[in-house]
């Protein structure tokens, strides 16, 4: 690794006065379980580190008027002791809980994941599926609110400004009568990378699906929210022939690659298989 | 054109007929006309033990006996250990309580290596054990959990 | 190469350690202040041979910034019990046969103990999980997942 340079501002001010400062190339960093493995490979060379770890005010889960908002340091672990989201959001409690494994989600956050922005990040499908909102500050002007599905320009890229840091994320609370999953499939069950994963949150009236909400990891070069396969559930009941339509739509709407852990025909298959085990297992109550 | 001749013996308790090759071997007339491939072939020469089957009473490396060697004798496999109504013998049982089963291809032969020293020495003590196994290999558990197994069957 | 003094307290004792920006946690425990029964595996987070206690949570040190362990409180498998006074966890590891080359050890008992810790009575697939992070290449885990259970029941009043 070349010459890193490391601080640790204590508050936002200072962050900011730093990356004016500097001029250099900048890392922020936070749980460290992504970015230390890119500088031993050398993906990454940044010439100063920031650490945002010590931040006041970024780690926290709170409930208010129906707003659900995550603090962007709040550890992977914490969400998984979180009681407001094991009962208020379920599918980020267990994508949280299949993340990593127990030692890394305990310096992992919920921010990194998303900075990160891996095509296979496990938060992201979630977070997608229950509309959930970016929030950020940055050194010049204001900071910005925005739209997930909107966050993410490709394979870790984002639309964050160099000088610019998730604080928080929201999400409106689901309904009581919403029900939803999230199903990863790895080549482990621990420590996996998603080979493909899928969340989905739906809202039942009888046996009429009246919302539905996709959203797929690691078979695009971003998570994807899979509208026309919500519009094919929406309004209608859903049985053999919907869910038949929708691994049709599901094939033409994504674009895995083929890697190391699987080639693009079988996340194309997988893909398929877990949409219909997701539907089966939300239809027959099963959470996991 | 090899010679075929005809052995008799006793399997498990059971007598059978087969018609061999001069040179086959015994492990292998166990596993491939008598289906019985709980008995491993492994090394081939002897070494590992994996091969260990009961021949008269006494082990025996079916690696290194002709079949036409082992005719009229009274041979048990690691199938004829269970009790005959398919619960398992003291040994077996032990190794499963004592995780001393991994990848499970050394533990036939070293059941009936353990069964074999218990019969001669009813509570045999550490190093007796590791004595008597010394013939099996094992790359897997490092044996403390297969010794602990044998001498937990000690009374 | 710029430098920092950074303080940790280590297993009980606070130690003082000169470093650079980018050296790891792993690096200064155990090139530094000495501390090599933390074990260096796959050095990116995926053996846990290298797990810590750090201000109380199980982590990985080979993931974590010397400059980030500033301050706060390490534990190593030599803070959780050594030869005079071994920790039940430990026992229970030679007592099951749950050591074979040792390589995996260090981190196991660090998971067991912070997942105990937290669930004093776990179940087997409770345990399987507290040590997802931490692969073993000998022993199969059954031997450890018996020891895990072995400390759990021997501490029910």
């Amino acid at each position: 690794m070349n010459e890193v340079d490391y601080i640790i501002p204590r508050n936002l001010e200072e962050v900011f006065r730093a990356v004016e400062k500097k001029k250099r190339k900048i890392k922020f960093i936070a749980g460290c379980t992504n970015v230390i493995p890119y500088m031993r490979e050398e993906a990454i060379s940044p010439e100063l580190l920031i650490d945002l770890s010590s931040l006041e005010n970024l780690d926290y889960i709170r409930e208010e008027n129906g707003i659900i908002a995550i603090g962007a340091l709040t550890t992977i672990s914490k969400l998984t002791a979180s009681e407001i989201i094991r009962n208020q959001s379920p599918i980020i409690f267990s994508a949280a809980s299949l993340l990593g494994n127990p030692l890394t989600r305990n310096r992992a956050t919920i921010g990194g994941n998303l900075a990160d922005a891996s095509p296979a990040a496990d938060m992201v499908p979630p977070l997608l599926a229950l509309e959930a909102f970016v929030h950020t500050k940055r050194s010049e002007g204001e900071g910005r609110e925005i739209f997930l599905d909107k966050f993410f320009l490709g394979p870790n890229k984002t639309v964050l400004a160099e000088d610019e840091i998730i604080t928080h994320i929201t999400f409106s609370k689901p309904k009581d009568s919403a029900r939803g999953i999230y199903i990863k499939l790895g080549l482990r069950n621990s420590m996996a990378i998603s080979v493909v994963s899928i969340a989905l949150m739906i809202e039942m009236e009888g046996k009429v699906c009246q919302k539905a909400r996709v959203a797929l990891g690691a078979v695009s070069p971003t998570p994807i929210r899979v509208y026309r396969l919500e519009k094919n559930l929406e309004g209608k009941e859903i049985d053999q022939k919907s869910i038949q339509e929708c691994s049709v739509i599901l094939k033409e709407e994504i674009s895995p690659i083929s890697d190391i852990r699987a080639s693009a025909e079988y996340r194309k298959l997988a893909t398929s298989v877990l949409f219909k085990r997701a539907i089966q297992k939300v239809l027959n109550g099963e959470k996991t | 054109m090899m010679k075929r001749k005809m052995v008799n013996f006793k399997v498990n308790g059971e007598l059978h007929e087969v018609l061999v090759e001069s040179n086959a071997l015994l492990v292998n007339v166990l596993r491939e006309e008598l289906g019985l491939t709980g008995t491993k072939y492994s090394c081939g020469t002897g070494q590992c033990g994996s091969c260990t089957v009961l021949v008269d009473g006494k082990p025996a490396l079916s690696c290194l006996m002709l079949a036409v060697a082992a005719d009229g004798a009274d041979i048990v496999t690691i199938e004829g250990m269970a009790k005959p109504d398919g619960s398992l013998e003291p040994v077996q049982e032990a190794f499963l309580d004592h995780s001393a089963i991994q990848c499970g291809f050394c533990t036939p032969g070293m059941v009936i290596m353990g069964r074999d020293l218990l019969n001669k020495n009813s509570n045999p003590s550490e190093s007796e054990i590791q004595e008597h196994i010394k013939g099996t290999l094992c790359r897997c558990t490092g044996y403390t959990s297969i010794v602990r197994a044998i001498k937990s069957c000690g009374k | 190469m710029k430098t920092y003094l950074i303080e940790i307290k280590l297993n009980g004792e606070w130690q003082k350690a000169e470093i650079t920006a980018k050296e790891t946690l792993i690096e200064v425990l155990r090139n530094k202040l000495g501390a090599t029964e933390v074990k260096n595996g796959c050095g990116k987070g995926d053996c846990g041979s290298c797990a810590v206690i750090l201000d109380g949570k199980a982590v990985n040190s080979c993931l974590t910034l010397a400059f980030q362990a500033n301050g706060k409180e390490i534990t190593t498998l030599r803070g959780i019990g050594d030869e005079k006074k071994p920790h039940p966890i430990q026992k229970s590891f030679v007592q099951k046969g749950a050591i074979q080359c040792g390589f995996c050890t260090a981190g196991m008992v660090v998971s067991a103990k912070a997942l105990l810790d937290q669930n004093p009575n776990p179940g087997r697939q409770e345990i399987k999980e507290a040590i997802s992070g931490n692969l073993c290449r000998c022993t199969g885990y059954e031997k450890i997942i018996d020891a895990v259970q072995d400390v759990a029941l021997e501490s029910k009043p």
